[in-house]
């Protein structure tokens, strides 16, 4: 009874032992995106700062008197040293001011929030589409290598990551709404509107993955360990979702967050064809309008999603592998 | 015996398919490519001459692909357009693997405090979505093809920078290395001819897809209207216009979307070509 | 004798394109009985693997079997089951353990709940209740706290321990055929005594009978019952274990045999088998061995030889083997050796005359070198040598500790002698090669080179000392640059040297090559084109370009076959007897240090536990330690041999055991060995120990 008491016990300090230098890990890695989070702001802000052109000539053009524009110049805050417009700028991030408009006057945070609700619908919307698509056509190209069903849809997400999402969108507006007329050709009113967006968002990052799957699945199937599932007398089915599945998706998981990347960066484009209102639109506008601490927030915006997503991805992988999880020291 | 044979046979042609598929389907159409892009450059095509008796014309037998919104043709500007593609992407992709390679590769092997501040600069720059960037940029330092490359290269050279620094940093490690330093090769010897040379292959192969994602990208931003401006023409600038008259002239997108998606797909094609025959793996030494 | 558990009929198994199929298995016949261990012997790429894959139906995607039939206990022929019924017996009456115990462990799951998987699948009994069975196997197996192991991941386990794990998850469905394919190759010799004396036992309580793939001779002479050596795909002889090793019938096995090193040869040159394995696409109509065979007589190039029987079961595939009376196959044996030094290999041809002249000559004066004392001219002394990596750890990375790879070494090498650093992985006997080279910098000590202080000289100041000090290394092929041609790879030290003039530096490289025996075209062709030991030879000439008096050796012939090993270390023998060089030959390989070291250091944790003359350690090893290696290392010869079994793995260096480090797996420990590390013992003017204990 009392061994048993000590072993118990000696379990749970030594659950608690492993609990904590994770704790620790997670700790570590939420603070190392801090100063990657600021290096990003800083960035932002020189890079849009110090590349040549002038705003103020841009908002008023060449006919307006000298006397106007340092007028519209001082009323932006542009007349004061770049030091002291940095200063003002990192001490509004504090509290979460990003500035105000040049246009609207309002300040940059309402219109990013306004905004950000419909790129985020339409990020998870296409995520969710690529998924879907790519992770059982990979699980299956995988499994069939090298046969016609591999050789196939590999062919089809070659093709797939080689179209261009301002292409396939006009082409499915044409198809689906012009044509068929079946979908709005743009806007967002309701389920039906998302659909051409989601497809022109998800089609590339579905190939992607589908190739990733496949060959992160292929390289753990060629590793010893499945040799001895194979050898302990599990079925093909098992050796491949029990024991190579689970290993192949956690590098997957990691390429995913960086994938990401490129899902925002689509979402630029595809919200510009379907007239989306989302953060991707606006920075459109804002750039045609020379709005600088618009395109600064809506950059910044957007970074600081797939910085945060990036992280969560690295914890999310920390989690699930225990080769990190209970790392020796 | 017989059908093995037969199944033999079967299985030769196939892998004989495969392979001028994979491989030189992707050279013809990049040859292709360059062609379009010389033509572009030596004949005297008339791109921007405005024909109003011509307007969205469809292709027939006087143009090949017909006439644009403005009476332009077609044709001609598709030539312009690669013309505008081959040389973006041939300009950033030199740039960004010449940075990314000489920066990657003397971080890697010198370390220290040189490693760790470019680890940050590169860890923030990744930090951004490329093309959210790359569009930032351009946008802000006004439209044109010279704005364009920089905007596409101060993006770019990241990856190669990293991938580069990898490599060293692995190969650094590799006994051939240190059997040149004991017999007492110079640090400039051991770095140009035995380690940059071994990460050549896997930044060869990188920057054929690189060639891909310039392509989409110079076309994404003039499709913004953040790269070449008007009348000037590009394969992205061309499916904008178009996309205004989708219902009436529908080839005004299609076929430039087509050449453009061609032309990556061959690059792509190519670059997993590229990476089964020079055997990346060899070179990534665990 | 009963029936056969297992029972093979011509198997024949091909690997690739089916145009031009490489037929890796080729008619095997043999037969295993109930609780026997036989033994499949032979070196790489000869086929047993795939041998053994092919009984398990566990081939790559490319191979296929062609024929043949595998009886196996009352199931029938295994290559007619469906394969539903085939994975039944999977893991059940026949499992498989492997060769990489590292990674042949799911990294992603518990290795309880793998041998649980084990369990359910196969013992139909347990299938509810398999956790309590996972921890009985655990036990069985040797592991210790198995409810707590049990939970953990394979990456918390040492390599000897995973191994362990895959025979527990082998035993969940009782086999009455376990098939052990090198499975101790990976481990270190006491670690290997270890797993293989658990064999033994298992095999005795079990009544399992066990098919041991190996290349190493000394682990069938002391394990099997029965073996079987194959060749290029065959099997080319049968026999008892005991008849084998007393009397081999085809030349093969004899030559495996003979080009062993060991103590008693040291005299004369090792055997060595020339050529290589034949290309196995094409067909044969000869005897496969007849290029390498040394008394092959006319009928072996043209006729494919029919097997021969002998007595005690032994049967040979061979023409000129006669059972029991093997006269002639003696004296054409002895015939070729009295010339055989030249016919070593036919890159051995290359070397010319007077050098083997000179080989015999030596050879008389190497006797009596070791008797005289060479104390006055030390060519390297090290002398507390530190190698400390520090452990970073946080986002600030501090430095929470030092692994202390090494830790305090001292050694002295005298011109023209071998000096063996010996140690089982991870007691830092390669980081202290480096480290005397100056290619990694250490923490603390001093390295004098011919009298001079190398520590503090700056790299630039190193560089022209560093013709003086070479390294070769255990994968030639990593250490040359792939994209060199092999003639820029020899000359690279002659460049960097200052030799300047391109017809002298080729003129060298041409002898070089000549003498390490490579022919001359090398120069011209790329270091993947040749073979492991012919690119270690490129390495050596390498090394000689700029004329050093000491070479590290870092495990150089690890890697290599038995026959190619013996080349090698004929070919080191002699550029030592001819050049005068030192070696400082880091090895775990005692066999080869008995063949080839003049003294010997034996490293444990990073310090060196006992040194002296290569005699006094392996005749008269003080040190526990250096006692438990030495009876570890599996030998044909083991009459009179007792084993000390060690317990345990190798304690971190980041963390080593306090007093003496070898002390929690001391057989021979007392309360005081974990207080104080134990000063130096000196037994003789040679020989001294670092133990309390050591008895004069």
């Amino acid at each position: 009874m009392t061994k048993n008491l000590i072993m118990y016990t000696k379990y749970v300090l030594y659950y608690i032992y492993i609990n904590l230098k994770f704790i620790s890990f997670l700790t570590t890695r939420l603070l190392t995106a801090i100063p990657t989070i600021l290096g990003v702001a800083l960035l932002v802000f020189l890079f849009l700062h110090l590349v040549p052109g002038d705003p103020v000539e841009l908002m008023l053009g060449d006919m307006v008197p000298a006397a106007d524009r340092e007028e519209l110049r001082r009323v932006l805050g542009l007349d004061l040293p770049i030091s002291v417009q940095m200063a003002n700028y990192f001490g509004g991030l504090l509290y979460f001011d990003f500035g105000t408009s040049f246009f609207t006057r309002r300040p940059v945070l309402d219109s990013l929030l306004e905004r950000l609700p419909a790129t985020l619908e339409l990020a998870v919307s296409g995520l969710s589409l690529a998924l879907l698509l790519a992770v059982p056509l990979g699980i299956f190209a995988a499994k069939y290598r090298d046969r016609a069903l591999d050789t196939s849809a590999m062919g089809f997400s070659l093709i797939g990551a080689s179209i261009p999402s301002f292409w396939l969108g006009p082409m499915l507006i044409m198809f689906f709404s012009l044509w068929l007329g079946w979908t709005p050709v743009s806007g967002h009113d309701g389920a039906i509107s998302l659909i051409l967006p989601t497809l022109t968002l998800g089609t590339a990052l579905a190939a992607i993955l589908a190739r990733m799957i496949r060959s992160s699945l292929l390289e753990i199937l060629s590793e010893d360990f499945i040799r001895t599932a194979r050898a302990k007398g599990l079925s093909e089915n098992q050796v491949l979702l029990r024991h190579g599945l689970r290993n192949a998706l956690l590098p997957v998981l990691t390429l995913l967050g960086l994938q990401l990347g490129s899902l925002l960066g689509g979402a630029v484009i595809t919200e510009t064809i379907f007239d989306w209102p989302g953060v991707g639109s606006l920075l459109v506008e804002s750039i045609q309008k020379r709005d600088i601490p618009m395109v600064q927030g809506c950059v910044l915006l957007i970074s600081l999603i797939y910085v945060a997503v990036n992280t969560f991805t690295d914890l999310v992988y920390a989690t699930v592998d225990p080769r990190i999880r209970l790392a020796k020291n | 015996m017989q059908k093995t044979e037969y199944n033999n046979w079967l299985k030769i042609i196939a892998a004989k398919l495969t392979k001028f598929i994979r491989w030189y389907i992707p050279w013809m159409i990049i040859g292709l490519w360059l062609l379009a892009a010389i033509l572009g450059m030596v004949l005297s095509l008339n791109p921007n001459a405005i024909d109003l008796t011509n307007i969205l014309v469809p292709p027939g037998t006087n143009a090949l692909f017909g006439y644009d919104d403005l009476g332009r043709p077609v044709l001609d500007r598709l030539l312009v357009g690669a013309h505008t593609s081959f040389l973006v992407a041939i300009g950033v992709i030199s740039v960004s693997v010449f940075t990314g390679a000489i920066l990657g590769g003397s971080a890697g092997f010198i370390g220290g405090w040189v490693d760790l501040l470019l680890m940050r600069i590169i860890d923030i720059f990744l930090a951004f979505p490329g093309i959210l960037l790359a569009i930032a940029l351009a946008g802000i330092m006004g439209p044109g093809i010279d704005n364009l490359v920089i905007a596409l290269s101060i993006v770019g050279w990241v990856g190669y920078a990293r991938l580069t620094r990898v490599q060293v940093l692995s190969l650094r490690e590799r006994e051939h290395v240190i059997a040149a330093h004991a017999l007492g090769c110079s640090q400039s010897r051991i770095l140009w001819l035995h380690l940059l040379p071994l990460t050549l292959t896997p930044l060869i192969v990188e920057a054929t897809f690189g060639i891909a994602h310039i392509v989409i990208a110079e076309a994404s931003l003039s499709f913004l209207g953040l790269g070449v401006q008007p009348p000037q023409a590009s394969w992205g600038a061309m499916i904008k216009d178009g996309a205004g008259y989708m219902l009436v002239a529908p080839h005004l997108v299609i076929i430039p979307g087509l050449a453009m998606s061609l032309v990556v797909f061959a690059v792509n094609l190519l670059g997993d070509a590229l990476r089964d025959r020079l055997d990346v793996r060899l070179n990534v030494i665990k | 004798m009963n029936a056969p558990l297992l029972q093979i009929t011509d198997l024949t198994t091909q690997l690739g394109n089916p145009k031009q199929p490489s037929q890796v298995v080729d008619k095997i016949n043999l037969e295993i009985y109930p609780g026997e261990t036989f033994a499949l012997l032979g070196e790489s790429g000869c086929g047993k693997s795939m041998t053994a894959l092919s009984i398990m139906r566990l081939l790559p995607l490319s191979g296929r079997i062609i024929e043949g039939c595998v009886q196996f206990s009352d199931v029938g022929d295994l290559l007619d089951l469906p394969e539903k019924e085939m994975r039944r017996i999977r893991g059940g009456q026949m499992a498989m353990i492997f060769q990489e115990p590292q990674t042949s462990l799911n990294p992603v799951m518990t290795v309880g709940r793998q041998i649980a998987e084990a369990v359910e699948l196969h013992d139909v009994q347990r299938k509810t209740n398999s956790t309590k069975r996972v921890i009985e196997l655990l036990d069985a197996v040797g592991i210790p706290d198995p409810k707590r192991r049990a939970k953990e991941y394979p990456h918390q386990l040492s390599g000897g321990m995973k191994q362990r794990i895959m025979i527990a998850m082998a035993l969940a469905g009782k086999p009455k055929l376990l098939i052990a394919d090198e499975p101790t190759t990976a481990l270190d010799v006491t670690i290997q005594a270890q797993v293989l004396q658990l064999l033994k036992d298992l095999q005795q309580d079990t009544g399992m009978a066990v098919l041991l793939i190996t290349h190493d001779l000394g682990v069938v002479a002391e394990t099997a019952d029965r073996l079987a050596v194959m060749y290029a795909g065959q099997i080319v002889e049968t026999a008892t274990s005991e008849r084998f090793f007393s009397k081999p019938g085809h030349p093969y096995g004899r030559k495996l045999l003979k080009a062993l090193p060991d103590a008693s040869k040291r005299k004369q040159r090792l055997a060595v088998i020339p050529g290589m394995v034949p290309s196995l696409k094409q067909k044969f109509s000869n005897c496969r061995f007849v290029k390498r065979c040394d008394v092959a007589i006319a009928e072996c190039s043209s006729e494919i030889p029919p097997w021969v029987f002998g007595s005690n079961n032994q049967q040979v595939r061979c023409h000129i083997w006669q059972s029991d009376t093997n006269k002639p196959l003696e004296q054409s044996i002895l015939r070729n050796q009295d010339s055989g030094v030249l016919n070593d290999s036919s890159q051995d041809l290359h070397e010319s005359q007077d050098f083997n002249q000179d080989n015999k000559d030596n050879q008389v004066n190497q006797g009596s070198k070791t008797l005289d004392q060479p104390s006055n001219n030390i060519l390297l002394e090290a002398r507390d040598l530190c190698v400390h990596f520090p452990i970073h750890k946080g986002i600030l990375q501090r430095i929470i500790g030092h692994v202390r790879a090494v830790d305090g070494l001292s050694l002295n090498l005298y011109p023209g002698r071998t000096l063996a650093l010996v140690g089982e992985s991870g007691c830092g006997k390669t980081t202290a090669g480096k480290a005397i080279l100056q290619l990694l910098r250490p923490t603390a000590g001093s390295v004098r080179f011919a009298g001079q202080e190398l520590t503090s000289l700056s790299t630039n100041k190193l560089r022209p000392l560093r013709s003086m000090l070479q390294i070769i290394f255990q994968d030639p092929f990593a250490s040359m640059n792939p994209r060199m041609l092999v003639g820029d790879i020899v000359a690279e030290g002659l460049i960097a040297q200052g030799l300047n003039n391109r017809s002298t530096r080729r003129a060298k490289v041409l002898k070089l090559l000549d003498q390490v025996g490579i022919a001359s075209d090398a120069i011209d062709r790329y270091p993947h084109e040749f073979s492991g030991g012919q690119r270690q030879r490129i390495c050596i000439a390498r090394a000689l370009a700029v004329e050093p008096s000491l070479i590290v050796c870092d495990e150089p012939t690890s890697a290599l076959d038995v026959s190619v090993q013996a080349q090698i270390i004929n070919l080191l023998k002699d550029l030592q007897i001819n050049l005068d060089i030192s070696y400082l030959f880091i090895t775990h390989n005692i066999s080869v240090v008995a063949y080839l070291a003049d003294e010997v250091a034996v490293m444990y944790l990073g310090r060196i536990v006992e040194q002296g003359e290569v005699h006094e350690i392996l005749e008269h090893p003080k040190h526990p330690y250096t006692k438990a290696l030495l009876s570890a290392v599996p030998t044909i010869d083991d009459t009179g041999k007792q084993r000390i079994q060690l317990e345990g793995d190798l304690p971190s260096p980041a963390d080593p055991p306090s007093g003496c480090h070898f002390h929690p797996r001391c057989p021979e420990a007392t309360a005081a060995c974990s207080l104080k590390y134990p000063d130096t013992v000196i037994l003789s003017p040679t020989h001294s120990v670092r133990c309390e204990y050591a008895k004069f």
